[in-house]
C-alpha cells in the first residue's frame, strides 16, 4: 500500500499543477489548446493519488508489489514525454510559418521599394 | 419548414432604406471554396450593391482568392491557414481600420443565403442588438446533421444559455451582423478555433446586446465541412474549458476609438 504521506504530497502537487495551469489560462498566458494535455496530466495524477486502491491495482497489473507510488512517477514521466513530443510538433509548425512570413515580408518590401523608385 | 415560412422576415426595401449611407461590409471567410465563393459574392451584391465585400482567404490552395478578386471583392490572403477564428478576426480588423459601421459574416461555402440578410440586419439597424445571430433552430426546424454534431450543438446551447442568462439556440451559427461596437470588440479580441460559441459569451460579458433571429440555411454548395466527428469531441472539451475559464476573467469593454489613417 502507498504510504499516506506520499499520497497526500502527490495529491497536493497535482492540485497545485491544476491551479497553476488554470491561472495561466485565465491570465491569457496559456492558450486552451496547449493547456489540455497539462490539465489531463493533473487530473490523472490527482485521481491516482487520492484513489489509493486504484493505484495499488494498477501497480499489481505491472507486477510492482513493493512500492506502488512508482507507478505515479511512471505515469507522470509518460505524460511529460507526450507533452514534449506535442511541443516538438508545435515548434516545427511555428518555424515553418515563420519562414513563410519572413519570405512574404521580403517580397512585399521589395515590391514597395521598387514601387517607390519607379514613381 | 412550414413554421419558418410563417416568420415574417423584414422586407428588403425597408432594411435597405435603414442602411442608407452607412458604411457596410460583408466579411466572407473562405478556405478552398473556389466553387462557391463567386456565387456568394454575387448574391450579396444582388441583395445590396452598396455592400463592400472582403474575402478572407485562409491559406487556400485553390483559386479562391482569384475568383473573389475577379468579382470585385477585397481579398485578404493569409500566408497560411490560421483557422476560422484567426481568419474572421482579420476581417474584423479590416472593418475596424476602414471605419465600417456595420459588418455581416457570410460563409464562403454558400450555406448562408444572402437573401436572408434583412433578418439579421434589422435588429442591429434598429439599435435593438449589437450582435444579431441567424439561428437554424430558433423555430425548431429539422436540421439534419451527424449525431455528434447535434449533441455538441445541444450541449453548447444549454451551457451558453446558462452563462449568458438568455435563451440561445444556435451557438455555432456564423451568419451574423454586428454594429460598430461589435466590430471594435471582435477586432480587439477574437477566440481562436470554433469561435462562434465563445464570441456569443464574450459579447454578453462585454455588455453588448445579443439577439437571435430564425433563418434558414442551405446545404453546402461546395467544399467539405472542416469539422469531423472525432475532432468535434476535442473541440467541445476545449470550448467548454474556454467558457469555464472565461467565467473567472474580468472583462473590459474595449474603447471604441477609431484610428483612421
Amino acid at each position: 500500500m502507498t504510504p499516506l504521506p506520499v499520497s497526500i504530497a502527490a495529491a497536493v502537487a497535482s492540485f497545485l499543477l491544476l491551479l497553476v495551469v488554470f491561472e495561466l489560462i485565465r491570465s491569457r498566458r496559456l492558450r486552451e489548446r496547449y493547456a489540455l494535455l497539462w490539465l489531463l496530466t493533473g487530473v490523472v495524477l490527482l485521481a491516482l493519488s487520492v484513489w489509493r486502491d486504484g493505484l495499488n491495482t494498477i501497480a499489481g497489473w505491472f507486477g510492482v508489489e513493493t512500492y506502488p507510488p512508482a507507478i505515479l512517477g511512471a505515469i507522470g514521466a509518460l505524460f511529460i514525454l507526450v507533452v514534449l513530443l506535442h511541443y516538438s510538433t508545435v515548434i516545427s509548425r511555428l518555424s515553418d510559418q515563420n519562414t513563410i512570413l519572413a519570405q512574404r515580408l521580403a517580397l512585399l518590401e521589395q515590391q514597395l521599394r521598387e514601387g517607390a523608385t519607379e514613381s | 419548414m412550414a413554421e419558418l415560412a410563417a416568420v415574417p422576415a423584414p422586407p428588403r426595401d425597408a432594411v435597405l432604406a435603414q442602411l442608407g449611407e452607412l458604411k457596410r461590409l460583408a466579411i466572407v471567410p473562405a478556405w478552398n471554396e473556389e466553387e462557391s465563393v463567386g456565387r456568394v459574392i454575387d448574391e450579396i451584391h444582388a441583395f445590396d450593391p452598396g455592400f463592400d465585400i472582403v474575402v478572407v482567404d485562409d491559406g487556400s490552395t485553390d483559386r479562391t482568392a482569384g475568383m473573389a478578386a475577379d468579382r470585385g471583392a477585397h481579398v485578404l490572403r493569409l500566408p497560411f491557414n490560421l483557422g476560422i477564428g484567426g481568419a474572421m478576426q482579420t476581417g474584423y480588423r479590416f472593418a475596424f481600420e476602414r471605419g465600417y459601421d456595420v459588418a455581416v459574416q457570410v460563409d464562403g461555402d454558400g450555406q448562408h443565403d444572402p437573401a436572408q440578410l434583412p433578418a439579421i440586419l434589422e435588429p442591429v439597424l434598429a439599435g435593438e442588438a449589437d450582435l444579431c445571430v441567424g439561428s437554424r433552430f430558433a423555430h425548431g426546424s429539422g436540421y439534419q446533421s451527424s449525431f455528434t454534431r447535434r449533441l455538441g450543438i445541444r450541449v453548447f446551447a444549454m451551457v451558453v444559455s446558462a452563462v449568458v442568462r438568455q435563451k440561445v439556440t444556435d451557438t455555432t451559427s456564423g451568419f451574423r451582423a454586428v454594429n460598430r461596437r461589435g466590430i471594435a470588440l471582435f477586432a480587439a479580441d477574437y477566440p481562436h478555433d470554433y469561435p462562434e460559441v465563445e464570441t456569443t459569451v464574450m459579447c454578453v460579458k462585454h455588455k453588448l446586446c445579443l439577439r437571435e433571429v430564425p433563418v434558414q440555411m442551405r446545404e453546402r454548395a461546395g467544399g467539405a465541412s472542416s469539422i469531423t466527428a472525432l475532432r468535434s469531441v476535442y473541440y467541445m472539451t476545449k470550448v467548454l474549458l474556454a467558457i469555464f475559464v472565461g467565467l473567472f476573467r474580468r472583462y473590459a469593454v474595449p474603447p471604441e476609438e477609431d484610428h483612421h489613417r
